[in-house]
């Protein structure tokens, strides 16, 4: 009796799995091409998450949600999805990132513009957790205006591709707290700018031999553990990200009561071992900020907080996440390939920009202190410390892909899905999942430059050379 | 009963698009006479499909005015399982092309009452005045749609449930689990594809020669289900050299002789 697999009618004969968004290639039909879609698989093999579309790992996300208008068929495009860049459109519908086929078989509905995108990338609006300031304003600094100065900076980076993002505060007096985070609450993104996620609070419960360009005057320790923390900041509901050192007393138990009231903890401006890193981690750090940077540097026989990457104390299934701001200044690209080579599915890139971002060469203040900007650098005045970056978050893909040699899709994904598995907000940001937030950005294929960005499904941004019609 | 015997999968593909695409521009359907058009699944008419999209992106042949009936579904698989025929059919298909969704009906192996959703199905298609052309393949034991040998030649859409040797076959599509494989399926009958106006069935590959035999060369067997539409008034088969090496020498000469006459059919004053 013969197999009855290749059954030409009822039956499938191979699997298609793979052939969404496949279609007639250029040559033609020739029947035997059924897998010819262009995608980029990850070199790195561990990293690469099964497909979306595979059959044995069938987990597509696939959230329900209400169906409004206007639906929007982006064509000709390639979209990152599953840990690939694939061929095929990409669908909206209102604020939402849609499947096409539940579209049209159920709700039996037709879009209602087609975009050519030309062959551009689609890809998660960026993700930036740690982001001082820019365009001339410091969150930190400008404190009788913050609210101008968090409208100044979610307008400005839309053109560099951020759909989201922590403004971050260095160490500052309580005072200051208790006046800029009542701003810096969660607040959703449009037209007038990116999403606010909530502060970063940097400091001031860090440890002085690592402040870097902290004021020494603003330190804080926990006392009366978590009730210092309550007493520093005052409006902790503002907070999504904690930078704390983890060898201050009480730090590790304030580590567990922030983590199991939704706020991020991340280690640095440190002198922990790896062993006072590790425990943090067991009790709910997630992130650390700024690899390398403020920290002790890698020694063989304590590695300090860098050795975390390689650290079999990490509890199973925990990925520990580290901030790299790929500027070029703040870590040799060597030492950026160190860390990503070892663990590359923890890597988030960061700008810690100031507020020179997006600025030319001068002097400008970040928190109390004042910096000048050389170059691609900008130090506290008077001396070689740098104090944070002039970097955009584009410009730090573009560094990180070109250093690293990695894939665009990992350097993609670095700034998208690790941000949003680190504030575990994958459910509506960092992919291009169903059921998500439309927030995205149309990236030139060959530079991966912004040629567009989008927020809740409508157009926030565009490049004046951008051609398609929208 | 025509039977097209051209060289190999590739020509039968472009052979078999470029009839249907003639077929619905010579009936130059509109939106109150739609042209009624049946689709199969599986490995033999991905070819065709991906011709059909390019004759629509060259702009030979539109669908906006076809309505489609496809032929079966899995039961209880969901609509976007990679190995639904629902996600088959718009990867392959809807998608690249000007359909209108409320002009597609596929079975809905979801549904809470199987028997009335295949009665629906029926119903729906006498709707629209039946099936103008419909588009099949074979199995390797013969069977059309998911008739599998046994079936009635006057079966009407139904629950069907798979042969075991099926469920085996099929394991490696859901992770080598059998428990995984639907067991069951709704599948139009032979008699709802014998009700068409016009069949068309491909066949390709020497694994499926002998079910080729069986259906041109043999009587009308339940056992073989393709061998019922003999008894169309209007079937055309289409398959390559391979597929040939059961029948006789005879038989392949004498439709090979038939070349001239049948390589008109797809001719057009307007070059599809």
């Amino acid at each position: 009796m013969p197999g009855k697999s290749d059954i030409s009618c009822g039956y499938v004969h191979k699997p298609h799995n793979l052939m969404c968004g496949d279609s007639c290639n250029e040559k033609g039909c020739q029947g035997k091409d059924e897998n010819s879609q262009k995608v980029f698989v990850h070199p790195i093999s561990d990293r690469v998450r099964k497909l979306s579309y595979s059959v044995t790992e069938y987990k597509i996300i696939r959230r329900k949600v209400d169906f409004v208008r206007p639906i929007v068929k982006f064509e000709n495009c390639r979209i990152l999805r599953g840990h690939t860049l694939v061929k095929d459109d990409f669908w909206i519908s209102g604020s939402n990132i849609v499947d096409p086929e539940d579209l049209f078989f159920n709700q039996k509905m037709m879009p209602d513009k087609v975009i050519d995108c030309e062959g551009a990338i689609i890809a998660p609006g960026f993700i930036d957790v740690q982001i001082n300031g820019g365009f001339g304003v410091d969150f930190a600094y400008d404190i009788s205006r913050v609210e101008e100065a968090v409208v100044t900076v979610a307008k400005g980076v839309l053109a560099h591709g951020v759909t989201s993002f922590c403004p971050t505060l260095v160490s500052s007096m309580p005072e200051v707290y208790e006046k800029v985070l009542p701003f810096l609450k969660k607040r959703e993104g449009g037209m007038h700018g990116a999403e606010v996620l909530g502060a970063h609070v940097e400091g001031p419960f860090i440890n002085e031999e690592k402040k870097g360009a902290h004021d020494p005057a603003t330190m804080q320790n926990f006392s009366k553990g978590l009730e210092s923390v309550k007493d520093v900041y005052k409006h902790l509901d503002a907070v999504c990200i904690i930078t704390l050192a983890p060898e201050l007393p009480n730090a590790v138990g304030v580590c567990r009561q922030l983590t199991d009231a939704g706020i991020i903890v991340s280690v640095g401006h440190s002198m922990a071992s790896i062993a006072e890193g590790e425990e943090a981690v067991k009790n709910g750090a997630a992130f650390i900020t700024h690899l390398f940077n403020a920290m002790l540097p890698f020694h063989h026989r304590d590695p300090g907080l860098v050795g975390l990457l390689a650290s079999e104390k990490i509890p199973e299934g925990r990925t520990i996440y580290y901030g790299i701001i790929a500027d070029g200044n703040h870590t040799h690209p060597a030492t950026t390939r160190i860390a990503y080579r070892a663990y590359p599915k923890g890597i988030v890139l960061v700008t810690d920009a100031c507020s020179a971002m997006g600025l030319s060469e001068g002097v400008y203040h970040i928190g109390q202190q004042v910096i000048e900007v050389k170059g691609t650098k900008a130090y506290v005045k008077g001396t070689t410390t740098l104090a944070g970056s002039v970097a955009t978050m584009i410009s730090c893909i573009h560094y990180f892909w070109k250093t690293t040699s990695c894939s665009i899709v990992e350097a993609l994904e670095a700034a998208t899905l690790h941000p949003a598995l680190l504030l575990n907000i994958d459910d509506r940001k960092g992919t291009l999942d169903f059921g998500t937030d439309a927030d995205f950005v149309i990236l030139n294929p060959n530079n991966l430059d912004v040629q567009s960005t989008w927020i809740a499904g409508k157009r926030v941004y565009e490049k004046a050379s951008f051609k398609p019609d929208v | 009963m025509r039977l097209l015997i051209l060289n190999d999968e590739t020509e039968v593909a472009t052979w078999a698009a470029k009839y249907v695409a003639k077929r619905v521009r010579d009936f130059n359907p509109t939106a109150e006479n739609p042209f009624v058009l049946g689709l199969p699944t599986g490995g033999t008419p991905l070819g065709m499909y991906k011709k059909l999209v390019e004759l629509h992106k060259n702009g030979k042949v539109s669908f906006k005015y076809v309505i489609t009936f496809n032929m079966d579904e899995y039961v209880g698989l969901p609509q976007d399982h990679p190995e639904s025929y629902h996600h088959y059919m718009w990867s392959n298909f809807f998608k690249h092309v000007d359909i209108q969704p409320q002009n597609v009906h596929i079975l809905n192996g979801n549904a809470d009452n199987l028997v009335a959703e295949c009665e629906r199905y029926e119903q729906e298609i006498s709707k629209v005045g039946g099936v103008d052309l419909f588009v099949g393949g074979i199995g390797p034991d013969g069977h059309v749609a998911f008739n599998e040998p046994g079936s009635s030649l006057v079966s009407r859409t139904r629950v069907k449930t798979l042969a075991h040797d099926t469920i085996i076959a099929n394991a490696r599509f859901f992770d080598n689990d059998l428990t995984k494989v639907p067991k069951q399926a709704l599948t139009v009958g032979v008699g709802t594809v014998m009700d068409a106006r016009e069949v068309m069935i491909l066949i390709t590959g020497a694994h499926k020669a002998f079910a080729l035999y069986k259906a041109i060369e043999e009587g009308v067997n339940h056992m073989w289900t393709v061998s019922a539409f003999q008894q169309h008034p209007r079937t055309i088969m289409i398959c390559d050299e391979d597929a040939t090496l059961e029948l006789k020498v005879k038989t392949v000469k004498y439709f090979k002789n038939l070349w001239g006459v049948h390589s008109k059919l797809v001719e057009d004053p307007v070059n599809v």
